[in-house]
């Protein structure tokens, strides 16, 4: 079977179910796609053992880069292309510079930092959004598990998992 | 969360202030003394400094630098006690339930206050004209060849309703009313977490709160006038307007060290089992925002001075940066309180782990005791200062006298205010 196209779905009404769903389900070896939720779960990415992000590491570079871009661009302006006494300091004043470095860091951060998160989070402008349950927007928490990631087990084993850990409707759907 | 099962922390726990403890502290304390003996007897001795004639017949005398270092510790170690008072009152104003097992920790500095209070009013009597040049009456008088125009401008300041140049009452009567009202918000708050323990209820809360909100716009207002009392008076010529901030900032990355520290402490007694890496991390968060903050202010008053180049503003950073006794912990002072918390600290696994956080706190007290050093001593010792026997000595005195009194305070009640409403929300904090 394919990857990423066949899915069965739990739906959950209540978080703390939910969060204990997804304890047991990993609990008897079946792989989690994803768990869909209207609202942020707290503790939803632990139960599902999601490593760390590495986004702070893509904001430290990207500040680095700024406030390197800024001392280079100032030093490089003030100093060779068009030297400039102002207030009586040095051409090459570095206190002065401070400011400019401080806000270079501070945009290139948070630019890189969105610009990172889109690319990893597939949020181009153009890209397909994939539902798998509307009701994810509303009131339900959807847990999905893609069949092609599960082949050693039987999908209506999988399923009776899902319906015995606290599921109201156990559901499939695929996609093109 | 994953664990939601019962809880059964031990509320009744007590810090047992041990003998060995105490023996620890005390040793501490006597090397410091020794190495202020040895600072003050080198002083004594060491004639190198003695140049008559110079500043209008003024010598230098060995006990002025003593003078100086009373007066820092007394600065520095007062504003760590008061932090720990307003970071108490601003979890109540906040609503905040994380801090909840921490508060007696904080509340625990405020027990130096009375002390510090004490020792203010007394070192300004000792030392007087040793260390505040306002305090000369021939400033005020006219005839006097002599007379600043300048200090007797701001001469009200300081001895209203009295004549300038005699008993400087209004300053006195700040120094005194902000002590007693410090030590007056400290004692209620402690009442009040005393009585909760007792009766229970959230009447007590919603009770604290209110103190806490009339304690915050009162230190709102003290800390600010303190700063420019006790601090900025010495280079009197000189103001800034936004040194208030700037003390208090200082002042607040040292109080929240001494609460980290604290914490980490007693956590590696065996206390305080409900508080876990994520409230080490809410800490260490603060200290490294606060550091941030303190080099915003120390970074916005230098670089509006260096840029304008006025130089009645010019010369306290030229007193300085040009001086070859303190122009090196310019830079000393940015890199302890700056550089190393700012790297050290930005991971969170840093923030969260007591080895990192015990050497950024420690080192940060260092760091804010620099500072307060460089506030106070170039104004008062001018090339006469620098950091020696004296300074150290005094330092470990003050910091080990200041252990005593705040473990002491701690270990008379419970370290858990075990009726505060908000004790369970503190079990679950999970960041």
């Amino acid at each position: 079977m394919e990857k990423d196209t066949h899915f069965i779905l739990g739906v959950y009404d209540d978080e703390d179910v939910l969060l204990h769903a997804v304890e047991k389900v990993r609990g008897s070896g079946v792989k989690i796609h994803e768990v869909y939720s209207p609202y942020p779960v707290h503790g939803l990415e632990h139960v599902l053992g999601y490593k760390r992000s590495r986004l702070p590491i893509a904001a430290f570079l990207f500040g680095l880069l700024g406030t390197s871009l800024a001392l280079t661009m100032q030093f490089y302006m003030m100093r060779f292309d068009w030297p400039m006494i102002i207030g009586g300091k040095d051409y090459a004043a570095f206190p002065d510079f401070i400011p400019v470095s401080f806000e270079m860091t501070v945009l290139l951060a948070a630019f890189g930092m969105v610009g990172v998160f889109m690319v990893s989070s597939n949020l181009k402008p153009w890209a397909q959004p994939r539902i798998f349950d509307l009701r994810s927007t509303d009131d339900k928490h959807i847990m999905a598990i893609d069949i092609a990631n599960n082949s050693a087990m039987d999908v209506e084993k999988i399923k009776e998992i899902l319906a015995s850990s606290g599921a109201t409707e156990v559901n499939k759907k695929s996609f093109e | 969360m994953a664990h939601h099962g019962e809880h059964h922390y031990n509320l009744e726990q007590r810090f047992d202030f041990t003998a060995a403890t105490k023996k620890s502290i005390m040793t501490v304390l006597v090397i410091g003394a020794i190495l202020l003996g040895i600072g003050i007897v080198l002083a004594m001795t060491g004639g190198h400094h003695e140049e008559a004639g110079e500043a209008g017949g003024h010598a230098f005398h060995w006990y002025e630098r003593l003078y100086a270092n009373l007066w820092i510790n007394n600065v520095f170690f007062t504003g760590i006690a008061i932090v720990g008072v307003f970071f108490f009152a601003i979890q109540f104003a906040a609503q905040a339930g994380w801090s909840t097992p921490l508060l007696r920790v904080m509340l625990s500095f405020g027990n130096w206050l009375p002390i510090a209070g004490l020792l203010m009013i007394a070192t300004f009597f000792l030392a007087n004209h040793d260390l505040f040049h306002w305090t000369h009456a021939y400033l005020f008088d006219q005839n006097d060849p002599q007379y600043d125009k300048i200090i007797d401008g701001k001469g009200a300041f300081f001895y209203w309703p009295m004549e300038k140049g005699t008993f400087p009452v209004f300053y006195i009567a700040r120094m005194v009313l902000f002590f007693g009202f410090w030590v007056l918000f400290f004692n209620k708050f402690k009442k009040i977490s005393d009585q909760e323990d007792q009766l229970g209820g959230t009447s007590h809360w919603f009770k604290m709160r209110s103190w806490s909100a009339y304690f915050l716009v009162f230190f709102a207002v003290s800390s600010s006038i303190s700063a420019w009392d006790w601090v900025m008076s010495i280079d009197t010529h000189w103001f800034s307007t936004l040194f208030g901030w700037y003390v208090f900032a200082s002042w607040f990355v040292s109080g929240l060290s001494a609460i980290t520290l604290l914490t980490i402490f007693l956590k590696g007694r065996g206390y305080l089992e409900m508080v876990n890496e994520n409230h080490v991390h809410d800490l260490g968060k603060f200290v490294f925002g606060f550091s941030i903050f303190w080099t915003y202010l120390w970074f916005s008053q230098f670089l509006l001075i260096y840029y304008a180049n006025i130089p009645e503003e010019s010369v306290y950073f030229i007193e300085r940066l040009s001086s070859d006794v303190y122009g090196g912990f310019i830079f000393v002072n940015l890199g302890l309180n700056f550089f190393l918390p700012f790297l050290v600290l930005m991971t969170r696994d840093s923030k969260r782990h007591g080895v990192f956080l015990k050497l950024v706190c420690t080192i940060l007290l260092v760091g804010h005791w620099v500072d307060f050093f460089l506030m106070i001593q170039p104004g008062t010792l001018g090339h006469n200062g620098g950091i020696g026997f004296m300074e150290v000595g005094m330092f470990l005195v003050y910091g080990s006298a200041v252990a005593l009194v705040v473990l002491g305070g701690l270990a008379k009640k419970n370290l858990i205010a075990k009726n505060h409403p908000m004790l369970e929300e503190s079990y679950h904090h999970h960041i």
